[in-house]
């Protein structure tokens, strides 16, 4: 049940409508996504969207921690070797 | 996409399978809980990476799969009735009930219609005032949050026609129950990515503590998948048995607690049939008592068939991974993608239907 | 058959278990090849229809005709790119067109739910006026018939078309055979996400436009600079994947294509993300497949790539001897998967 899709705030109704909604974009898609799950969500930042919902919001310096971590380890060993 | 393209990067993955391939590999069977990673692995063909020491074994975490039957045919009899529109997610429309499926149900003249999701049935229950909307809820606790949103907006709204099938199953306790059965034996876990964005992976802890057994938050795209099995292999040679988060950017160790909050006021804890399984205590969602009038079984009462499942299928111990599809005497015969038996055939994340398409084929891909 | 082995023809066709016809039926999967196979080549059972082909080729006297036919059954009828009018004009001379021949006269066969907009209707006869303008084709006979309201979706359209094959061409899904190159003429998917996308439940908003065009005139001038093709298919229902697996069954071939050479725009791409589709089961319009011989392809591919709708075409793939009837996959990360044949359409998933 796992299927979710990142995409970017771009617009947010106001706090304390209900349910609140937000313009999401992912890709090129725009869609109107409920955020109720995430009160402090910002424009500009990233969600994980499922069934119309974002489910959390999208952590970019861990992400690009994850593309490097293995890089970096690579290049440490490649070092090591040398 | 961003956060999707960087994680398929074919350079990446190289790295990391050369990591793999650099540990001191000895023979271990690791499970992907989740079918979304079942689908993956399958997409990618992420097992022809991997050396011959890492067998990947694929879990429950299907619920197309482990939707009882009884929830199926309940779902198609409101259906079938009278001013009743059904409000399915598309995944579940292939997928028999003790007799026919959703889509012959279809076919029937039931008014069945594929949501994508609940605000999809809230809005066709506005619009559709004279009938009764059935939204058919099914699940782990990723779509959990959302579903119950749903019923909190058709209060907010007083929607007298909205009304939910809540078949909703939980993740922790059918991981327990793999894990307690004397069939199994596994080495390491790889825990579904999206069910720990909701309830965060403190479970993880405990099962990783209490059964001795790595387990690692992984995700869905090839690299976080190869990644998850790096790290679990990594402890499993050098015999750790912690958990570890390899999904953060999308994962925390609480997890989301609003959304956790919204499943607890609308749901409660009960027993589950697992399609395969059997019963696993405190594993589904039942609606509340306080939202009761939205529980389309209390209020409408549809029938339940008694279930015949074939005595030949064997989806329950391929869900907990103690044999192989190849092992079924139906599987390829009687069981096919275009003639299921038994729901993991159905779903293109059941294990069946993945090594139909997959490994029946291996002999090809290797030869080409 | 156990799991592991391979016995030749992978997907037999699967016993006729339902006996009410579904909406897969129609998806250009397993089932449409079961109806097809067990309902209508059973009775109809000719050479012509046996050939599987896109449109029938047969001797008038001197000349070699082809002969198609297409129903156009969309929903919504108006979407972005196009709408059904443009559809049932440009697919059937575009079916014309995978015969070898060039377009020249079309039916137009209308069946008109009671309480249809009048203006729609003219709406659409003027787009189908067009795009006949626009191929050099006439509409030189047709039918109408209205049916009770609820008794039809709407509108659908039969268009029906005549074409004639020059000297010297025999496309046929046959003719397939190890060593050629396989061309596909543009991007994917576009069609089927920019349909979907325009039905209300969606709830997208997105910029995709169906790709429906004539592309007789890109076929015209490469039939005459490469006499040699073998098959032209356009892959409609059951997208790209669908198509090759018929042409791989037909030809008694294998087919291999490279996941990385075959273009998707993206946002159809992310549409397909957000809905769990795979790109290449989706339906496409104003596309080809263009298979030949492997020493003719460049050559081919500068023909096509001149011309507007073929600009983003690439070579995508091979055939080969081994394994007949399987297509395979080279993907991104350079292993390798089998396309097997959908039994129905796909169906949005959220697992």
């Amino acid at each position: 049940m796992c299927l979710a899709i990142p995409g970017r705030v771009e617009k947010l109704d106001e706090a304390g409508k209900f349910p609140r909604m937000a313009e999401v974009d992912s890709g090129g898609i725009k869609r109107s996504i409920c955020i109720d799950f995430l009160p402090d969500i910002k424009i500009g930042e990233y969600v994980l969207v499922h069934v119309g919902y974002a489910l959390e919001k999208i952590n970019e310096k861990e992400a690009k921690e994850q593309l490097e971590s293995f890089r970096k380890a690579e290049d440490i060993i490649a070092e090591k070797l040398k | 996409m961003k956060f999707i393209e960087e994680f398929r990067d074919k350079v990446e993955t190289e790295i990391v399978i050369e990591r793999i391939l650099s540990l001191p590999l000895k023979r271990m069977r690791i499970m992907e809980v989740c079918g979304s990673q079942t689908h993956a692995i399958m997409k990618y063909g992420l097992e022809e990476l991997l050396p011959e020491e890492i067998m990947l074994v694929h879990g429950p975490g299907c619920p197309v799969c482990v939707t009882p039957p009884e929830f199926i045919d309940m779902a198609i009899d409101l259906a079938m009735r009278k001013d009743f529109i059904l409000a399915s997610y598309g995944d579940m429309l292939r997928v028999p009930g003790s007799g026919k499926d959703m889509l012959k149900a279809k076919a029937d003249g039931a008014d069945i219609r594929i949501i994508h999701s609940p605000l999809d049935a809230i809005r066709i229950a506005r619009s559709e005032r004279q009938k009764n909307v059935v939204l058919f809820a099914i699940g782990f606790e990723t779509t959990a949050p959302a579903n119950a949103s749903a019923i909190l907006v058709a209060e907010k709204e007083q929607l007298k026609n909205f009304f939910m099938i809540s078949c909703h199953v939980l993740i922790p306790p059918a991981v327990e129950y793999i894990l307690s059965s004397d069939n199994i034996s596994l080495d390491g876990i790889l825990a579904p990515g999206h069910v720990c964005s909701i309830t965060g992976y403190k479970w993880c802890e405990n099962i990783s503590g209490r059964y001795k057994i790595p387990v690692t938050v992984t995700g869905f795209e090839p690299l976080d998948i190869l990644q998850g099995i790096y790290r679990t292999a990594e402890q499993v040679v050098s015999g750790r048995y912690k958990t570890i988060n390899q999904y953060k950017r999308a994962v925390t160790r609480e997890g989301n607690p609003k959304a956790q909050e919204v499943i607890k006021s609308v749901f409660e804890i009960s027993e589950r049939n697992w399609r395969g399984l059997g019963s696993i205590p405190c594993s589904g969602l039942n609606i509340r008592e306080d939202y009761s009038r939205f529980d389309a079984v209390k209020v409408f009462n549809p029938e339940v068939k008694t279930t015949n499942e074939n005595k030949n299928c064997i989806a329950g111990e391929i869900l907990q991974g103690v044999k192989k599809p190849a092992e079924c005497i139906l599987f390829g015969k009687t069981c096919s993608p275009e003639n299921p038996v038994g729901a993991p055939m159905v779903s293109s994340e059941g294990a069946c239907a993945a090594y139909f398409m997959y490994k029946r084929n291996k002999g090809i891909l290797h030869g080409q | 058959m156990a799991s592991d082995e391979i016995t030749g023809i992978s997907c037999p066709v699967p016993q006729v278990s339902n006996e009410k016809i579904t909406l897969g039926h129609g998806s250009g999967g397993l089932l449409t090849h079961e109806l097809i196979t067990k309902i209508f080549l059973k009775e109809f059972d000719n050479d012509y229809l046996n050939m599987s082909h896109d449109g029938a080729v047969f001797i008038s006297g001197t000349q070699k005709l082809a002969f198609t036919t297409d129903t156009f059954v969309v929903n919504p009828l108006f979407f972005p790119g196009g709408n059904i009018g443009d559809l049932a004009v440009n697919g059937t001379v575009n079916d014309l067109a995978m015969c070898g021949a060039v377009p020249m006269f079309l039916s137009a066969g209308f069946i008109i739910e009671e309480g249809f907009s009048q203006e729609d209707l003219k709406k659409i006869v003027h787009s189908m006026k067009a795009a006949a303008v626009n191929c050099g084709v006439s509409i030189i006979t047709g039918d109408t018939k209205v049916v009770e309201k609820g008794k039809g979706d709407k509108l659908f359209i039969n268009t029906s078309g005549i074409g004639l094959v020059q000297d010297g061409i025999d496309i046929s899904p046959k003719r397939i055979a190890p060593g050629d190159k396989i061309i596909l003429s543009g991007s994917i998917a576009d069609h089927g996400i920019a349909v979907l996308a325009a039905r209300e439940n969606l709830n997208f908003r997105t910029e995709v436009h169906s790709d429906t065009a004539a592309v007789h005139d890109i076929i015209n001038k490469l039939l005459q600079v490469c006499k040699d093709v073998h098959v032209l298919r356009d892959p409609t229902r059951g997208g790209v994947a669908g198509t090759l697996n018929e042409l791989a069954r037909s030809g008694q071939v294998s087919i291999f294509i490279d996941e990385v050479r075959v273009k998707v725009k993206e946002e159809v791409n992310s549409a397909c993300e957000i809905l769990g589709f795979d790109p290449l089961y989706v339906a496409n319009e104003g596309k080809f497949i263009c298979i030949l011989p492997g020493s003719e392809a460049e050559e081919a591919l500068k023909v096509i790539r001149s011309f507007k709708y073929g600009n983003d075409a690439e070579i995508i793939g091979d055939v080969r001897a081994e394994n007949p009837g399987r297509v395979i996959l080279h993907t991104r990360l350079g292993t390798k998967r089998v396309l097997e044949m959908l039994s129905g359409d796909q169906l949005p998933r959220i697992c």
